[in-house]
């Protein structure tokens, strides 16, 4: 079995986004990037799942400018074995994300595609359901655990009000959640071993796909600033606050 | 514009969560429900009740029973041939149908909304809330989350909706329900409860976090919150969790204990009303958004705090 790792190339979580003062967006000039935090899980699980001898290659694949390479290197130096970068420097929805990557599963046939279940960018949490609809398979999103067997995958999910697990036939795409697994870091070596691995290099028009984006995005703007209140002195004082609020 | 507005339950009540998503759909037009379930006519007829619904879609089939994206995403789409817009609340279920739904229509989904600033014009929370995007779809038709602190709740009363079967797609054979792990709890749920008692790494394990946390909630009322660090911990289960990819709540009285303050758990909070934070560290980023704080060890200062309210 194949499994296909879409990752995207974002924000640093350690950063703190700063809104462009014409409205326009967010800055991201000389600011740290990283791969989304969601795929690196799912990069993980996809290395466990081979290790576990369920899989026997993984895919990486990237959509983004020409720097998503560092991020699809990170992902090969992690043990992903050769990655494709679908190069565009347009803003790519998840629809159109979610296109693309069902042209490139039809060409690759993975068994599992597990992606992040939202970016820490734009907070969609859009893609991996998508993709599955247009491709007619089952979903299994917010995964805490995943477990192969035979054609089928059984994933344990977040929700609500705790967990649910549902079984899915193969092939499935995985969304993944936080507490899945916590990835691991690439190895010196890994890393160098990375750069000689295979990287492919595309555009969104080999797989036939129109980017331009349904949402326009007319402003972006800081949200409401909440103020610093007061510190209190000792627990009666805070008692006192508490009483005055009157919850209690 | 007619709204078609996925209602949120679990075979016998109707959850919270579909009355902000009813208020969200109602800025849009008309409001329309759809119940997708197994023996929940009685979801139906709850629904029915809220202010300002017309018609009440019910389909009820033993392959809607667990809302599996699989078979009702399809029955939703076939629904959208003479509905203008879906409306989901952005809760574990109606993230996990939403986008399914819009990609059977080829529509790109505004997820997480906050207002309706027009027809087709949204505004929305994207990197954690530390900004705010105003986007305007192009597309015919529109496939909408909704953020359920950001809406006022629709009243359960009032409404005279008519109920009206439906039927849609069999079982897609995909995918199957095994089994859930739901806490059954007495405290009020995250997104609706009145005031929260929210626990950060700083409470050590498990039952620390239960004995300091436990009581004060308890004489509070409150319901109990977490942050992902504590969750990740094993103090409590994920359920718990409040932040940019947990729960989002605005409660009127939010308190943080041991919580420093990461911006993806500021994310999920600082549209509480008032923010209580109890925290040993004085420079810790919670301070800087809490109305009132106190820099004290939470062993001592909790327990403290319990006994004189």
């Amino acid at each position: 079995m194949k499994i296909l790792v879409p990752v995207k190339r974002v924000i640093d979580y350690n950063v703190k986004p700063r809104v462009k003062a014409d409205g326009s967006g967010v800055d991201l000039a000389n600011v740290k990037m990283s791969m989304n935090p969601f795929d690196e899980i799912a990069v993980e699980e996809a290395i466990r799942i081979k290790e576990a001898g369920k899989a026997e290659e993984i895919v990486a694949v990237s959509i983004g400018p020409a720097k998503a390479q560092e991020t699809l290197r990170t992902a090969l130096a992690m043990g992903a074995d050769r990655a494709i970068l679908v190069e565009t420097d347009d803003e790519v929805e998840p629809l159109a994300v979610a296109k693309i990557l069902k042209a490139i599963a039809e060409e690759e046939n993975p068994g599992i595609v597990m992606l992040g279940k939202q970016a820490i960018d734009d907070d969609s949490n859009q893609t991996g359901q998508m993709l599955a609809a247009l491709m007619g398979r089952p979903q299994g999103t917010f995964a805490n655990t995943v477990e192969v067997d035979g054609d089928h995958v059984t994933v344990k999910r977040e929700v609500d009000g705790g967990l649910e697990t549902v079984k899915l036939s193969l092939p499935a795409i995985v969304t993944t959640d936080l507490r899945l697994n916590e990835p691991r870091y690439a190895s010196l070596p890994n890393i160098m071993k990375a750069k000689k691995k295979p990287l492919d290099t595309k555009s969104p028009s080999d797989y036939g796909v129109d980017t331009t984006p349904r949402l326009k995005t007319t402003n972006v703007s800081e949200p409401p600033v909440r103020q610093a209140g007061e510190k209190v002195e000792d627990v009666d004082a805070l008692v006192a606050k508490i009483k005055a609020l009157g919850i209690a | 514009m007619k709204t078609l507005v996925w209602v949120e339950h679990d075979n016998a009540e109707m959850k919270d969560a579909t009355l902000a998503a009813v208020t969200a759909a109602g800025k849009l037009g008309e409001v329309h429900l759809i119940v997708a379930g197994s023996g929940c006519r009685a979801v139906a007829e709850q629904a029915a009740k809220v202010a300002g619904v017309g018609k009440v879609h019910l389909a009820d089939n033993a392959a809607y029973e667990h809302a599996l994206a699989e078979n009702v995403a399809p029955l939703i789409a076939d629904q959208m041939g003479h509905h203008d817009a879906f409306v989901a609340p952005a809760t574990t279920t109606g993230k996990n149908i939403a986008p399914r739904v819009a990609a059977l229509l080829d529509v790109m989904q505004v997820s997480d909304i906050l207002s309706v600033e027009g027809d087709k014009t949204f505004t929305r929370p994207i990197y954690a809330g530390n900004a705010i995007a105003t986007v305007e779809s192009s597309d015919e038709k529109l496939v909408i989350t909704v953020r359920g602190t950001a809406f006022d709740k629709a009243a359960t009363e009032g409404g005279s909706g008519t109920i009206e079967e439906i039927s849609g797609p069999a079982d897609a054979g995909l995918s199957s329900f095994v089994s859930a792990e739901i806490a059954e709890s007495d405290r009020p749920e995250l997104t609706s409860a009145k005031v929260i008692v929210s626990g950060g790494r700083a409470l050590k394990d498990a039952e620390t976090f239960e004995q300091v946390i436990t009581p004060l909630a308890d004489k509070l009322g409150a319901g109990i919150g977490a942050s992902r660090a504590a969750v990740d911990a094993g103090y409590v289960p994920n359920d718990y969790q409040v932040g940019q990819t947990g729960k989002i709540v605005a409660p009127e009285v939010y308190i943080a204990i041991g919580i420093s303050g990461a911006i993806q758990h500021l994310a999920g909070m600082k549209d509480s009303k008032t923010i209580i934070a109890i925290n040993k560290d004085e420079d810790a980023p919670i301070f800087q958004v809490a109305d009132i704080g106190l820099v004290a060890d939470l062993f001592k200062a909790v327990p403290e705090l319990t006994e004189k309210l």
